[in-house]
């Protein structure tokens, strides 16, 4: 069984939940950018969260399965079909055998993924299928998918046959099926602008002049074409320091905000470098990494200050989430 | 291991980078003393993980901590932040070191300088007033320290370049530097593991190859070691240029 690629996309990779344990090596945790619709599209199809799938950018790939498999996709909506016919997100669905998914316009967001039961048959390096373009490691060859590639998959887990037997029927009437129930929407995020991003106030916040302090907080901000796997450029207000100052290098992260000289954000990536020498302005908030990775270019962020406390309690809520998720798919699909 | 009094601990501050992470940060001094007290720092708690952790990034002046605060707060704690820097203001008495540490790693970087493998070593020999010999015997007869590992997998960040062949960066970046490449930028300088851009001065090319995903230390180089550039003829640089680094 493969997924066998007839055209790849904008920018399609492979991505897991990233590669840990080696930031010391000056390695990039690379991953999904939106790590919650990966691991729900997972666990949608019975396979462990952390699980290689496919992410997409704005323009899919169109897709040829030499097999019937279960797939799930989420994220954005990119307008997904099977053999023509229009399917829906965040939910199981059956792919028939030689079946041809593709997408079409964006709807919302700009990062969709899709999880395949049983995963992919992919060599690991340094632990992790997560693709890191810029070191050429991991995915398929470490690349960008391209036209031509085979994707081979691991055989369907047994627990997911009981399942499987049950949306086998539902076939019979429709070609491609899909579940009538699907993850409850208030769980994942609206992908709509403008966004409202939460931040904490980063390691070097008091060094900026005060002028610079309010502005970040009361101006939209537009995220520029830049912007890639690595990091979001900001266009906007630019931000000064109140004196120069002499920085040492030290680590940054997802969701770091820093601030070269020239005064315009860089909000850090799923593919960011491991350390930096710019200052620290502000830090996005765990949780709202799925939002910050939906955001398209010339979408408007807004920025709005939590403390700690809130940031850590708002991240246990969504693991609670995928926690009570996780428990809700073993109901229903009998894994 | 001796515990040290209240008066020996050095200030040390201790500051979030966001929800998932902890700066133990060592002071804003660049230099042997500070470098030693984050090795320390970082071989305690190889030692001693705690529950939750999931790495941590030496760096000049910092170690950089990070967490799974869903894990900690497994524990019952909702304030995985607090519980974090307990655990490392405890760790820090002990973190310092015994004086009996291990002598660091020299190892030994053969290089072919100028030519096509260093573009701008008559750049530098110029802007310092030397003959290019002169640029390569002050580069080579220096032992460096690898202060840290950042920006591109297995990237070292050199301390020890003798100011005598100190460069500014150049007024672009070139959009790919050769994988290998030797660099000089400001008072630093550092080998380019990997062809990507870069804005430093290219003086030579080493053959070794400075990360190996495959190898079960991917970075050849750790904060810590002890590097000596060792320069070689065009000939010996092809022959060693397939080397992979297998520590």
């Amino acid at each position: 069984m493969s997924l066998n690629f007839i055209s790849p996309g904008l920018l399609t990779t492979i991505q897991d939940l990233g590669r840990h344990g080696f930031r010391k090596a000056g390695v990039s945790v690379s991953g999904a950018m939106d790590p919650f619709a990966l691991r729900v599209a997972n666990l949608l199809v019975g396979n462990e969260e952390g699980e290689a799938g496919i992410e997409i950018t704005l323009k899919g790939p169109k897709i040829f399965f030499t097999e019937r498999r279960l797939i799930a996709i989420t994220g954005a909506d990119l307008s997904p079909a099977l053999n023509g016919q229009p399917v829906k997100g965040w939910r199981p669905l059956l792919v028939p055998e030689g079946s041809i998914l593709e997408f079409g316009s964006p709807m919302s967001g700009c990062r969709a993924y899709i999880a395949v039961a049983g995963g992919f048959d992919l060599p690991s390096v340094m632990g992790s299928n997560a693709t890191f373009l810029r070191a050429g490691i991991g995915g398929l060859n470490g690349r960008a998918l391209q036209l031509g590639d085979s994707i081979p998959c691991r055989p369907l887990p047994a627990k997911m046959e009981a399942f499987l037997r049950s949306l086998t029927r539902a076939q019979l009437e429709q070609p491609g099926a899909q579940t009538n129930w699907s993850v409850d929407l208030s769980l994942h995020v609206a992908y709509h602008e403008p966004q409202q991003i939460r931040v904490i106030k980063g390691p070097e916040y008091q060094l900026f002049s005060e002028q610079s302090q309010q502005d970040f907080w009361g101006m939209a901000y537009q995220v520029t074409a830049q912007s890639d796997r690595m990091g979001y450029h900001l266009l906007g207000t630019r931000l000064a320091l109140a004196a120069p100052a002499d920085m040492v290098s030290s680590a940054v992260t997802f969701g770091t905000v820093q601030v070269p000289p020239e005064g315009s954000p860089i909000v850090l990536m799923a593919d960011h470098q491991t350390t930096g020498g710019y200052p620290r302005f502000a830090q996005v908030v765990s949780a709202d990494f799925p939002k910050l990775a939906q955001l398209v270019p010339r979408h408007k962020v807004l920025f709005k200050e939590v403390t700690l406390e809130e940031a850590q309690a708002l991240y246990i809520i969504q693991e609670q989430n995928i926690e009570k998720l996780r428990g809700g798919l073993h109901f229903k699909t009998h894994i | 291991m001796r515990k040290l009094q209240e008066s020996d601990i050095p200030a040390v501050r201790l500051y979030p980078l966001g929800d998932a992470a902890v700066v133990v940060h060592f002071g804003d001094v660049i230099g042997e003393e500070t470098h030693r007290q984050v090795r320390a720092f970082v071989a305690y708690l190889a030692k001693h993980p705690f529950e939750g952790l999931v790495e941590y990034v030496p760096a000049f002046t910092t170690v950089t901590v990070f967490y799974d605060p869903w894990r900690i707060s497994r524990k019952g704690d909702l304030n995985p932040y607090t519980k974090v820097t307990g655990f490392l203001q405890r760790m820090l008495p002990y973190a310092v070191g015994d004086g009996k540490e291990q002598a660091p790693r020299l190892v030994e970087i053969p290089v072919l300088y100028g030519g096509e493998a260093g573009p701008d070593l008559p750049f530098v020999a110029e802007l310092n007033g030397l003959r290019e010999e002169e640029v390569i015997a002050l580069h080579s007869g220096q032992v460096y320290l690898v202060c840290m590992i950042g920006f591109a997998p297995g990237f070292p960040y050199l301390a020890g370049l003798n100011p005598k062949i100190a460069a500014p960066r150049r007024e672009s970046p070139r959009p790919e530097v050769p994988a290998g490449s030797v660099g000089i930028g400001g008072i630093q300088t550092g080998i380019y593991p990997l062809p990507i851009p870069g804005g430093w001065q290219l003086i030579g090319r080493t053959p070794v190859s400075l990360f190996n995903p495959d190898s079960t230390s991917p970075s050849l180089l750790q904060a810590g070691d002890r590097v000596r550039f060792v320069p070689i003829a065009e000939g010996e640089f092809y022959e060693r240029k397939e080397l992979r680094h297998e520590p």
